[in-house]
């Protein structure tokens, strides 16, 4: 084969993958490893990759402690509902009590944060939530990263990781190849944080044809973070908490500032409120524990927002659809009517586009909403990802060995979607969980915990083999038919995506099936999911391009399968309006207040199911919210 | 809503190539032009449109919901750091927009961690990250925990 092999040696620390927990991981990593050599490993480029690519207008996870608006453990008691009780509470406190540092970083580094003219405190749009013009946020958080790594290797598409042959569940660094040049990379580390990212893409998306990226999540975000680390080994939990998330229909545009800032609200076809009516049948379904309105109404805690989900769908379901968005009254205001549009030039263009192609201004006309199929990851409203270590001063035994986001492979950490159980820690979050990551793994290079590591080149012959398959299978088998893509012999990625996109949609729980499955569906899709692999095998890549897709659609795989088995052990309906098991529709506190842990072994591929304790570690209660205490 | 290449303003310069987060902006081998070779794989994130110096790139909506006959245009000034975008509706209305992409010139606010001086142990022994406590608060305030808030961990609860 004509590509060259490029050996990187003596790597400290290698971050896979620089959205905004790779960047933080480098960043950071400079400061406690000095001395350390820090390689970022892209598949992209980093000053516009990962999912704030075209940019953010809101940061989602801010306490502002030094406001005296949050403390750490109002976040934790906030994600927890929010994620009917699954949540890792040590992880979500201490990415709680490190993101205001973060932010405040970002606000030096000339990140435009928009403040309250009467407080001076940043604006707010929600009780989470900070306005600012995000346009450039990661150029920004990019810059921060090139300043720290050593070495920064852009449109490298990591495949797999390098394990170490004289410890066993120990990493030793990582391949990929260039998806321009299609140079072979060799990474041999002490370390690697995986800061890849989540999976959009593995459920049928609504929009088809040309619009089949036209997907909420990045299309390129392509399930790496749970790919690499469950081929490694690495024990993960949550899969089968996917998102679902209700947005402006075709466009996929938030609805987080329309709700929280411009007080914009929903109604059905008929102009009704339409929520509250849900609420009787669906406590039923989970409990008063999780869906109190009155509760809600009195200490301004949240609705779940799956349980919103629900009501949405069962409105559309019973005939009552288009659910609409209300902003006609809100864009009367022109400032107001300024940031609507700003929040999606900012950070979800493809809405815009939209409203100009189909003459909808929000101003004249209450745009339509719609749910999203659904997504599988760890930073946002959910908490799929790798099983990691706590920090030491909050974290019961069993969520710490040692070293703060180590996975249960030694020296493999997680940050951004590859943690698990961390739900809510969005793009600052991410960063301060990469930040966290770097310290670590810095702290266990010291220890002398990655001492002798070995990586024999047979190991990289033979991944450098199976990266390059797909190609040979391509030059092989394409001049045994005229022409075209249709061969007896192979399948390409796009063939092997819709494939999968199928599947999953129709046994896992996707739109078309109004997110229901249970155990029969499930066996069945596992099943064929089997088959898919055997032909993943056979997958043909006519170009480095298309390695690049075929690399992408193996890590989506391997993460759709996890999230089958996953949903098919949790038998209760956790989520609704995330998914439903319809054989266990209701939520089952007194079996499954568990967290839960999957480990794929790498030989056999069979996968070990384990429920995990999930503690509590913050009280229930907090105090009321300040109108009541006034009123009080 | 995938991207396109108006032929007669791109030069083949590469910037939407060295930039395109999903590797779908190539260089036509026979214009020596750029392209999008894979639309259903584009975030219509606009990196490419905002890198390209020509003005070269747009976007239309994405075929299987969106009419003809619109456009967002976009130019992103470093210099000035603002952003501004034009959008021009179906029957002909416009909207226009501006922002702060940033508030600082590029290149100079960020600190060389490398310069800085090195951590002590007892700072690698604690939970604190680079600039904490003080960037945490902004007012000395020390790193958060559940007792600093009169809390005490509460004990693991296993269901």
């Amino acid at each position: 084969m004509a590509y060259k092999t490029i050996v990187e040696d003596n790597i400290d620390i290698l971050v896979c993958g620089a959205g905004l927990g790779g960047t933080g991981a480098a960043w950071e990593a400079r400061f406690w490893g000095q001395d350390k050599k820090v390689v970022i490993a892209e598949k992209a480029n980093i000053d516009r990759s990962g999912a704030v690519a075209q940019g953010l207008y809101a940061i989602n996870c801010y306490m502002g402690t030094r406001w005296g608006e949050n403390n750490p453990e109002d976040h934790v008691r906030y994600a927890r509902i929010d994620l009917m009780g699954m949540v890792r509470e040590d992880l979500l406190f201490d990415m709680a009590r490190h993101v205001d540092s973060t932010v405040h970083q970002f606000e030096e580094w000339g990140l435009p944060l928009m403040r309250d003219p009467k407080t001076g405190a940043y604006q707010r749009e929600g009780r989470w939530q900070i306005m600012i013009h995000g346009e450039s946020y990661k150029p920004i958080v990019a810059e921060a990263a090139k300043k720290s790594a050593d070495t920064i290797y852009n449109r490298i598409c990591v495949t797999h990781l390098l394990m170490d042959e004289s410890k066993e569940n120990r990493v030793a660094g990582a391949v990929g190849f260039n998806v321009r040049t299609g140079n072979y990379h060799v990474f041999k580390s002490k370390t690697v944080i995986v800061a890849a990212g989540g999976a959009s893409m593995i459920f049928k998306p609504r929009s088809v044809g040309e619009g089949a990226g036209r997907v909420w999540y990045a299309p390129w975000s392509s399930g790496s973070a749970y790919g690499l680390l469950i081929n490694a080994g690495a024990k993960m939990t949550q899969m089968e908490n996917r998102i679902v998330l209700a947005r402006f229909k075709d466009g996929y545009g938030p609805v987080g500032a329309y709700f929280l800032h411009l007080k914009t609200r929903t109604q059905n076809c008929n102009g009704e409120e339409y929520e509250s009516k849900w609420w009787p049948q669906l406590q039923e379904m989970v409990g008063k524990e999780y869906l109190d309105p009155e509760v809600s109404h009195r200490t301004h805690r949240p609705i779940p927002t799956c349980l919103r989900n629900h009501a949405f769908l069962n409105e559309v379901n019973a005939g009552r659809g288009p659910i609409h968005m209300v902003t006609m009254e809100a864009f009367q205001d022109p400032h107001l009517e300024e940031v609507g549009w700003e929040n999606f030039l900012g950070m979800t263009v493809g809405q815009a586009v939209l409203w100009a192609a189909t003459d909808v201004d929000p101003k004249n006309e209450n745009p339509e909403l719609t749910t999203s199929e659904p997504y599988v990851m760890g930073s946002h409203a959910t908490g799929c990802g790798a099983w990691c270590s706590g920090p030491e001063d909050v974290s019961p035994p069993e969520y710490f060995w040692g070293y703060n986001r180590m996975t249960s492979v030694e020296g493999l950490f997680g940050a951004g979607d590859a943690v698990g159980g961390t739900p809510h820690a969005f793009s600052s979050g991410s960063f301060t969980e990469g930040r966290l990551a770097a310290k670590a793994a810095c702290k266990y290079i010291d220890d002398g915990k990655a001492d002798g590591i070995r990586v024999s080149d047979s190991q990289i012959n033979k991944r450098k083999e199976e990266i390059y398959k797909p190609l040979e299978h391509y030059k092989i088998y394409s001049n045994e038919v005229v022409a075209g893509s249709v061969n007896p012999n192979f399948i390409n990625p796009r063939q092997g995506l819709d494939r999968l996109q199928k599947l999953m949609d129709e046994y896992c729980g996707g739109v078309t099936v109004s997110y229901m499955t249970n155990e029969k569906l499930l066996n069945i899709g596992l099943k064929k999911m089997h088959i898919l692999e055997e032909d993943l095998d056979k997958l043909a890549a006519e170009d480095i391009h298309e390695l690049l897709r075929a690399w992408e659609l193996k890590h989506r795989v391997r993460t759709a399968e996890s999230v089958f088995q996953h949903t098919l052990f949790r038998k209760e309906t956790r989520w609704p309006g995330y998914y439903y098991r319809g054989d266990y529709m209701k939520l089952d506190d007194k079996n499954w207040h568990h967290l839960t842990v999957s480990r794929r072994d790498p030989k056999t591929g069979e996968y070990t199911m384990e429920k995990a304790p999930c503690y509590h570690l913050v009280d229930k209660d907090e105090a009321p919210a300040e109108p009541e205490k006034a009123e009080a | 809503m995938p991207t396109f290449v108006y032929m007669t303003r791109c030069d083949g310069c590469g910037y939407c190539v060295d930039i395109c987060p999903s590797d779908i902006m190539h260089i036509d081998e026979t214009t020596r032009r750029a392209y999008n070779i894979e639309p259903n794989m584009c975030w219509e994130c606009f990196s490419c449109v905002k890198a390209c110096p020509h003005h070269a790139i747009d976007v239309r909506g994405y075929a299987d919901f969106a009419p003809l006959g619109h456009s967002v245009r976009v130019d992103r000034d470093e210099e000035r750091g603002t952003i501004a975008w034009k959008i021009k509706f179906r029957d002909g209305r416009e909207k226009e927009f501006l922002s702060p992409i940033t508030t600082k010139p590029w290149g100079k606010h960020i600190p060389q961690l490398a310069d800085v001086p090195a951590p002590d142990k007892s700072m690698r022994d604690s939970q604190l990250l680079f600039n904490e406590p003080k960037y945490i608060r902004m007012d000395e305030g020390d790193l958060h925990t559940l007792e600093a808030a009169g809390l005490k961990l509460k004990e693991g609860v296993y269901y």
